[in-house]
């Protein structure tokens, strides 16, 4: 992947089919520290302990299509190329929980990339789940909630392509101030 | 800045769209999106689609995903379904395709031969 928002997409659909009513996507990013930690949750089928195991071995899937299940692989590999790692913490019924840390600044971090194209993707195409995206830096919230645009929307769908394109262009207003240099990724000219 | 209140403008100009609808003649533009889709490109492709369909206002068209369609190597997929008509996969899409598949095939009728799957030999 050449941005960690589509391992952001990509490991979010593991929470689409798990079933789950209400997925959420936090981006925290402490610059001073150079900290990026990103952390996807969901409310689906959860995973046995024998499971969570298991997912961290690339040719472990539980896919019909295909013998390989390479989401979280990728993504772990993205986070310890910068000297991060990943952590799934699970429980059969309840949910997942998914956390990556990165070093902003590192020479091999992944641009983070479109964090918007992401969550817009993910809404539109589940219209009926919540999304709760967090966005944080360095002390600076923004957050959406699809709840409340569920309760503005009524019966119109979030799967509308006019709603979808809105959507994408108000993350991309409330948020393009807050995007540090630093989620560019690679080397940061000086 | 763009603010939700906006969305409540949106909300009633689709109530009148959705009203008017013509369930007979609703397209479904599908585009694959697990990992290799995604790794090859499907995010920008269904965001183009969606940006294109939402700008020219077409009222029966909707953007949506599905997992591994399972021709991996064709990568980004899209399958176009048109009630009454047979199903039309594209493959090895990108954005600049997708403007063309929208005026030729959603708005003209015609889809677009070249970049269906039946035309890209291995
Ligand atoms: N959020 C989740 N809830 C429940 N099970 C999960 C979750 N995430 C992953 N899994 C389980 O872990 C397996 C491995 O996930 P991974 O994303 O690595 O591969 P995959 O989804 O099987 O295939 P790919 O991502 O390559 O399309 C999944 O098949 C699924 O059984
Ligand atoms: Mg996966």
């Amino acid at each position: 992947m050449q941005e960690l928002s589509l391992n952001i997409l990509d490991i979010a659909q593991n929470s689409v089919r798990a079933n789950a009513s209400l997925i959420g996507i936090k981006v925290e990013a402490d610059t001073a520290a150079e900290r990026l930690i990103i952390t996807i949750t969901d409310n689906g089928c959860g995973m046995s302990a024998e499971t969570v195991a298991g997912v961290m071995d690339p040719f472990y899937t539980t896919r019909k299509t295909r013998k390989v299940g390479l989401g979280i692989s990728f993504f772990r590999l993205a986070a310890q190329q910068t000297g991060g790692d990943l952590t799934v913490e699970s429980e059969l019924g309840k949910g997942t929980r998914v956390t990556a840390w990165f070093t902003l600044g590192h020479i091999d971090l992944a641009p983070v990339g479109d964090l918007e194209g992401t969550v817009t993707s993910l809404v539109q195409c589940n219209p009926d789940i919540d999304f709760v995206y967090t966005l944080c830096v360095d002390g600076q919230t923004f957050e959406m909630d699809t709840r409340d645009m569920r309760a503005i929307l009524g019966e119109v769908s979030l799967a509308e392509p006019q709603v979808a394109l809105f959507i994408r262009e108000y993350l991309t207003e409330n948020t393009q101030e807050m995007i540090p240099p630093e989620f560019h990724g690679g080397i940061i000219p000086k | 800045m763009k603010s939700l209140a906006e969305l409540a403008a949106i909300r009633d100009k689709m109530r009148q769209t959705v009203a008017t609808r013509d369930d007979k003649a609703s397209v479904r533009v599908v585009v694959g999106m697990a990992t290799c889709g995604i790794a090859a490109g499907a995010r920008p492709v269904l965001n183009a689609f969606t940006e294109d369909v939402a700008r020219r206002a077409l009222e029966n068209v909707m953007v949506t995903q599905t997992g591994c369609i399972g021709i991996c190597q064709y990568e980004p997929v899209v399958e176009v379904y048109e009630e009454g008509k047979e199903k039309v996969t594209y493959v090895k899409m990108d954005p600049a395709k997708v403007a063309r598949v929208v005026s030729e095939h959603l708005v003209g009728g015609t889809p677009v031969a070249e970049y269906t799957v039946g035309t890209i030999s291995k």
